[in-house]
């Protein structure tokens, strides 16, 4: 992979001229004068900026990364060994700790493919609800990772502003289900509960405010000249490799590879509503970074129209008590999560348990190409990289 | 003390004692309250800023909060690492406040007796090099944190230590040479005649020679802001990529020192700002006749010097903690093409320009 190719090839306007300099400048290797040796560094499991127990084996010339090893499994519970020792309903608790600041889409992708594994048939009613809540929980999920990333790269306050609006979004949670992170919103064949009164207006309310607030956290980094520095052309991920590694996402859509479950095979309500998937092509953290502040506002997008579209009638699919599988089924149902494609495969055996489920988590498929984005740039980058990876280490470990 | 000036005669009591006793003074009476607190308001502001409360629970607006921090910090285990190297780590924190201190020595922060006609002389000593004596000082700081990161044994804070001695070392230039142009405006090296200059010229050297005063204080800012590892060039001690840079290892006491250093230097860096750009302890427009209530004269000249030198030195301040609730964190390489391939070109051609302006047309 020449990364020479991808920046040269570049228009000539002032990002692509930026991201030719930058890659220029950390990518020839010094002469040295005497004989080096390389320092290595570990980076975690407990360190400041690495979101939880991932561990990297750096190998340093001084500032610059030579060699990174991601070394995982701090956080391995066995979560897909666990889902074959309880019946499907059971199961859903185990989804909101994979990827624990994003239960909703966790439990989504669940129910779908247990749905699916059956033949189930959501109620018009529930796949609304569905949607509100996975939309919110992307922009929850979204501000989060705003808040890290922003304070890895050194910018203190909007940590603070992002998680003044995850906590109404978090309140809105409680409210629905009574759980703030571990969720547990969803069950195979519908949802458990309705939503409850004068549910939709404060959402709305929140709804209505959120993009000044986006604006805010904008304001105060999309035009700063350091958080420019910080982030353009770092961690240039090309499409081509991008697909390569199966990575999916924000991350993708910043290299600009046009794909998202939600617009190319349209689950619960997102066929009835408007909204467009933000793309952007230099593959840098600063695109990747724009296009999920744009996410966050075609989320609202998608909300307000739920709630205005929201049809009456059951929250529940007539469903057996005890859901079986058929014999030698198996079933795969993905959606686009906050963080990318997160998927699950089951398989039925004909009793109320899955006989095996495995789990496709994008944080664990997008973890694979920080060593490279990592390289050869400065120690400085890799938390930019690694913030901007948006990894949660639940759901690399499960 | 009267018995010690007997037995050493007041010659060699004057030079052994009475500067020690000034600085222990201004150190424990003015510096040392005025950091404690610095850092609440530090606290307060950035909790204003991100819409939270800040420390409130000890005492009234958590006003006694530093008083506890100090506590906490005093009682807390004091661990050497088993590796580090024992004096060099010893040593560090000590070389980063003693310094820090010592330079208040020279800031004038009122008048001296002889401008306000008899009373108090409101400073330390007045050196004929203050200037000099002010960054010579200075640069004693940035020893103790190299070997502080050096010492300690841990890869994180080698690098801290290493990151900070490119930076200071660079951010060093600018600063000299922008401290250059003042010195050029006033004609002394003495803080004090600095002050006096501004009076007489009446005009802070900020506006003199404009645009080029202005150019030489915006350079002395960013590079006082990068000499004190504060943000957005807090690099050294970075907590998202070195954990907590040079001082990764430093527990108790010993990291207060540290952090008193840095926070002495904010105030020195400030104080010296003021002095040399904006009039030190003189009122604003100091020849303007029609702003002459700005005196205050019912009260003491002297004190109300310090009133306007303590004004000027808050907002400084204030900018301090204001650019660390607003800005990221530059990246090593981007500090360095800062430095050199723009403030130091900068402050050469502005040095330049204030000495031919001075040459030619005056």
């Amino acid at each position: 992979m020449e990364w020479a190719d991808f920046t040269a090839g570049r228009t000539g306007d002032l990002h692509g001229r930026a991201i030719r300099e930058m890659t220029n400048t950390t990518n020839t290797r010094r002469d040295t004068l005497f004989d080096v040796e390389e320092m290595e560094l570990n980076f975690g499991p407990q360190h400041p900026s690495t979101h939880g127990v991932l561990r990297l084996k750096l190998k340093v010339d001084g500032e610059r990364i030579v060699d990174c090893y991601p070394i995982i499994g701090y956080l391995h519970r066995g979560t897909e060994k666990l889902f074959e020792l309880h019946p499907f309903f059971q199961n859903v608790p185990h989804t909101d700790r994979l990827d624990y600041v994003a239960a909703a889409t966790n439990n989504l992708a669940y129910v779908g493919a247990v749905e699916k594994l059956i033949g189930l048939v959501v109620p018009p009613r529930a796949r609304y609800i569905r949607t509100i809540l996975c939309e919110l929980q992307r922009i929850s999920s979204h501000l989060l990772w705003l808040a890290t990333h922003a304070i890895d790269i050194g910018a203190m306050t909007p940590f603070f502003y992002c998680f003044r609006e995850r906590e109404i979004i978090l309140d809105l949670f409680e409210e629905y289900c009574g759980a703030r992170l571990t969720l547990n919103c969803m069950r195979p064949g519908g949802q458990p509960f309705d939503l409850p009164v004068g549910w939709g207006e404060r959402c709305a309310e929140f709804l209505d405010d959120f993009p000044s607030k986006i604006d805010e956290y904008e304001g105060l980094l999309t035009n700063n000249r350091i958080w420019k520095k910080r982030t353009v052309g770092v961690g240039v991920l090309p499409a081509d490799l991008a697909q390569e590694y199966g990575v999916t996402g924000p991350m993708l859509r910043a290299s600009g590879v046009q794909w998202d479950i939600r617009k190319a095979m349209p689950y619960e309500a997102y066929g009835d509503v408007e909204f467009d998937i933000p793309v952007t092509y230099n593959g840098d953290t600063y695109d990747r970074y724009l296009v999920r502040m744009e996410e966050m506002r075609q989320s609202v997008r998608i909300v307000e129209q739920c709630l205005d579209k929201l049809p009456d009638g059951l929250i529940m699919a007539k469903s057996p008590r005890v859901l079986k599988a058929p014999k030698q089924s198996d079933a795969y149902f993905s959606i686009e999560g906050p963080k990318g494609e997160i998927g699950f495969y089951l398989v039925g055996d004909g009793t109320p348990n899955p006989h095996r489920c495995r789990v496709r988590a994008p944080s664990f498929m997008n973890l694979q190409v920080v060593p490279i984005l990592a390289k050869d740039q400065l120690l400085a980058d890799m938390v930019a990289v690694l913030g901007t990876t948006d990894i949660v280490l639940g759901e690399v470990d499960r | 003390m009267q018995e010690l000036r007997d037995i050493l005669g007041p010659t060699l009591f004057y030079y052994a004692f009475s500067p020690a006793i000034k600085i222990a003074v201004v150190v424990f009476v003015g510096v040392l309250p005025l950091i404690s607190y610095l850092v609440l308001a530090e606290r307060k502001i950035l909790g204003f800023i991100q819409v939270r409360t800040g420390p409130n629970r000890v005492g009234p607006w958590g006003l006694f909060q530093p008083i506890a921090d100090i506590m906490k910090l005093l009682v807390k285990e004091d661990v050497i690492p088993n590796k580090a190297v024992k004096w060099a780590f010893v040593l560090a924190p000590c070389l980063v406040v003693g310094p820090a201190f010592v330079i208040f020595a020279v800031i004038p922060f009122g008048p001296s007796a002889a401008q306000t006609g008899g009373g108090l002389d409101y400073f330390i000593t007045d050196v004929n090099i203050g200037v000099l004596f002010v960054v010579a000082l200075a640069t004693i700081g940035v020893y103790g944190i190299i070997i502080g990161g050096w010492s300690s044994n841990s890869k994180f804070s080698l690098l801290g230590g290493l990151r900070s001695a490119a930076q200071m070392i660079s951010y060093e230039v600018p600063q000299g040479f922008s401290l250059v142009i003042p010195l050029l405006m006033a004609g002394t090296m003495s803080l004090q005649g600095i002050v006096g200059a501004q009076l007489e010229q009446g005009r802070w050297f900020l506006f003199a020679f404009f645009p080029f005063g202005l150019i030489a204080f915006m350079i002395y800012l960013i590079a006082g802001v990068a000499e004190s590892n504060r943000n957005p060039f807090d690099l050294p001690e970075a907590e998202s990529e070195l954990v907590a840079g040079f001082h990764t290892e430093y527990t108790g006491m010993r990291f207060a020192l540290f952090f008193l250093g840095e926070y002495a230097n904010m105030i020195v860096i400030s104080a010296v700002a003021v002095t040399l750009f904006l009039g030190g302890w003189a009122r604003p427009f100091p020849n303007v006749e029609a702003l002459s209530f700005l005196d205050a004269s019912f009260l003491p000249a002297g004190l109300v010097g310090v009133l306007w030198f303590s004004l000027k030195l808050s907002v400084f301040l204030f900018v301090y903690i204001w650019f660390r609730g607003t800005f990221p964190r530059y990246r090593f390489d981007q500090l360095m093409d800062l430095g050199w391939k723009w403030l130091i070109p900068l402050s050469l051609v502005t040095l330049f320009a204030v000495g031919l302006w001075k040459v030619l047309l005056l």
